[in-house]
């Protein structure tokens, strides 16, 4: 694009960032500040996933960008029209075809590669911040380990549900040393970050820090012996592609109680109805 | 009913843009409001979206109020995303605000005092009727002001500061912090904080410097003055040796003056508030030097228990452009997360109805 460089950030700018990815690889799970630059898009919208995607990508990438899973969510558009028009690179739907994954609160199905980069948009890097509104406390209880809080906070969704309360962004342990946020993913996603053969990118703009976990990392959820980590998923197989190991997305499809479940991850589905797979209400879609 | 993917976003928000568009321009029966008259006769308009956009450019402020609709918030965030492109070429030195070529300059501790006392325009005094003739076109009757007053003009700080009543001014000898290139960490220094509040939202700082007055973190304040005026900026390149002139830009300046008992290691004296804004913007300026002598409170030994004297809630939270993103950023889809509590909610319902059927049949 004209008056710009490379995928909009200079490259002084890319330079400081891909030394905070340096050091966040380098202490798996850590926060590590960075200048956050003002992008052209609002913070709260991806400003974080963008600088990291921007200071990774090169011209042979291939991009997909994904919000809830899907690559046509009007802020994922939005964001893969930005590289498109400020990089020039090729982008795509397929996880399979791409080198570089941008996303919005999921993982996709499809499980990834050690040649494949995955960067997650961040709203809140700090997981204690529920707990302890301060920055420089939870600097502190981080330095030292100190998860306490986090557990207690556990043992009383236990002690009062029967069951954790939390259904996203839920806390991982990564590398049995820094407590982290996964970013507002289900639940349902967390056991793909484990040992992940891709590398993991986050990028917080507005709060401006990044983070990382490195290929074949541990990254356990947070659980107690007798209440092991449990995903939660709605109980139904997908009604386009008949999936039913998948994380779904809930349609009300009338005002009478009727509901359709479908792929969240809409690359994953249009895969598996192209190779034959037919749910039980994908006939009708057919049809019509 | 069937279910169809939702596909087409990129032509929705192709033909959301067009339409605002449209909408921007209104009745094109109505004339076309030019760059020209928004910066002459919108300029508190212009001078916020300077201000909060953290970049001192007339026109370019006038083309943000104009693409935003008068959106001062979103005016101020087209500003801040051109500036973070363009190059620094050179630092300014420290601007004499002393030497300010002043419109206006008002105290409310003397009754006079060098150079007096000078209204200028204001807004203050008069009577909050609409005017209606303002709805016709017309030339407003000539004004009878005075010539901007180059006579020797103290700052009042700098007159109490003769007498050692009133602390001395940091030294500023140390390079300042930017925190639009470094990120923010606690403690902050004072020169940081004071970069946040001048960027910082002029109605989150008016709350915040109103609740400080109504006896969350009382400061006993007192206007020691208010200028406004034109300062001149000088650069010093290095293969010059010397200063040059740049050129002059309108800034608002308040210094507080603050009640202060004194502690073991100090005799009683006054304390200062700071507040320096781009623009004409008295109301920022005094807000902002009330929250900054507000969040001195730890450093001076006072007991810290309002929000104004949170530094890290102020200097978080005063960000208009990170509010608004993060705020706004709730209309953006959730229904991954949303799906999870659903199903998280149904759960915890059918655990419960169990338990109590359970107690029932006990029973």
């Amino acid at each position: 694009m004209n008056g710009y460089n490379f995928a909009y950030l200079d490259e002084q700018t890319k330079r400081m960032i891909r030394r905070a990815l340096l050091k966040a690889v380098a202490i798996p799970g850590h926060q590590v500040p960075f200048g956050s630059r003002e992008m052209p898009l609002p913070y709260g919208w991806g400003t974080g996933g963008i600088q990291v995607t921007a200071s990774v990508l090169g011209q042979n990438d291939v991009l997909k960008v994904i919000d809830q899973g899907a690559d046509d969510t009007t802020n994922a558009v939005s964001i893969r029209r930005f590289f498109a028009r400020t990089a020039g690179v090729r982008t795509t739907t397929r996880t399979s075809e791409a080198t570089l994954i941008q996303t919005r609160h999921r993982i996709p199905e499809t499980a990834l590669r050690e040649d494949q980069i995955i960067v997650y948009q961040v709203p809140q890097p700090e997981p204690l911040s529920r707990l302890e509104p301060s920055r420089a406390e939870t600097r502190r209880m981080h330095a030292l380990a100190d998860y306490g809080l986090m557990h207690v906070k556990l043992y009383e969704d236990i002690a009062r549900f029967g069951q954790v309360s939390i259904s996203y962004d839920y806390p991982v342990m990564v590398n049995h040393r820094y407590l982290m946020a996964p970013s507002p993913i289900p639940a349902f996603d967390n056991p793909k970050m484990h040992m992940m053969p891709a590398l993991q990118l986050f990028g917080a703009g507005r709060e401006k820090r990044i983070y990382a976990v490195p290929p074949y990392t541990e990254v356990r959820s947070l659980d107690f012996d007798d209440h092991p980590f449990r995903t939660i998923r709605a109980p139904h197989a997908c009604g386009l592609c008949g999936a039913a190991d998948v994380y779904l997305d809930e349609v009300v499809v009338d005002d009478r109680g009727g509901r359709l479940y479908v792929c969240s991850d809409t690359d994953h589905c249009a895969g598996r109805r192209a190779a034959g797979h037919v749910g039980a209400d994908g006939m009708q879609e057919a049809a019509e | 009913m069937a279910y169809v993917t939702v596909k087409g976003g990129e032509q929705a928000i192709e033909a959301a843009h067009t339409w605002l568009a449209e909408e921007r321009r209104g009745d094109t029966a109505v004339p076309e409001v030019s760059l020209a008259q928004i910066e002459q006769q919108l300029g508190r308009a212009v001078d916020r979206a300077m201000g909060e956009g953290s970049l001192y450019d007339r026109a370019l402020a006038a083309l943000a109020v104009k693409q935003a609709q008068g959106d001062l918030i979103e005016a101020a965030f087209l500003l801040r995303a051109y500036r973070t492109t363009l190059p620094r070429f050179a630092y300014s030195l420290p601007v004499d605000t002393a030497a300010m070529l002043l419109q206006r300059r008002i105290s409310a501790v003397f009754k006079d005092l060098p150079g007096g006392q000078l209204l200028g325009p204001t807004y203050d005094y008069t009577h909050r009727l609409l005017d209606f003739s303002l709805a016709a076109d017309g030339a407003p009757p000539p004004s009878s002001r005075a010539e901007p007053d180059e006579a020797a003009m103290p700052r009042v700080p700098d007159i109490l500061g003769q007498e050692g009543l009133i602390e001395q001014d940091g030294d500023g000898a140390a390079e300042p912090g930017d925190l639009t290139r470094e990120p923010l960490r606690f403690p902050a220094p004072r020169d940081v904080r004071l970069q946040a509040l001048a960027r910082g939202d002029e109605g989150f700082l008016l709350a915040l410097g109103y609740s400080t007055q109504r006896g969350y973190g009382g400061t006993h304040p007192f206007a020691g003055e208010i200028r406004m005026g034109e300062a001149t900026v000088e650069i010093e390149p290095p293969e010059l040796g010397f200063a040059i002139d740049i050129g002059d830009i309108t800034l608002t300046e308040c210094q507080m003056v603050n009640q202060f008992k004194g502690s073991k290691t100090l005799p009683a004296q006054f304390t200062r508030g700071y507040g320096l804004v781009f623009g004409h913007a008295e109301r920022k300026a005094m807000a902002m030097a009330l929250v900054d002598r507000a969040m001195r409170a730890e450093e001076l030994g006072e007991e810290v228990t309002a929000p104004a004297q949170d530094v890290e809630f102020v200097v978080y939270h005063s960000d208009n452009i990170e509010a608004t993103g993060f705020v706004e950023h709730l209309k953006l889809p959730h229904y991954v997360d949303f799906q999870s509590e659903l199903e998280n909610v149904r759960r915890m319902r059918r655990e419960a109805a169990r338990v109590a059927e359970r107690a029932e049949a006990a029973e």
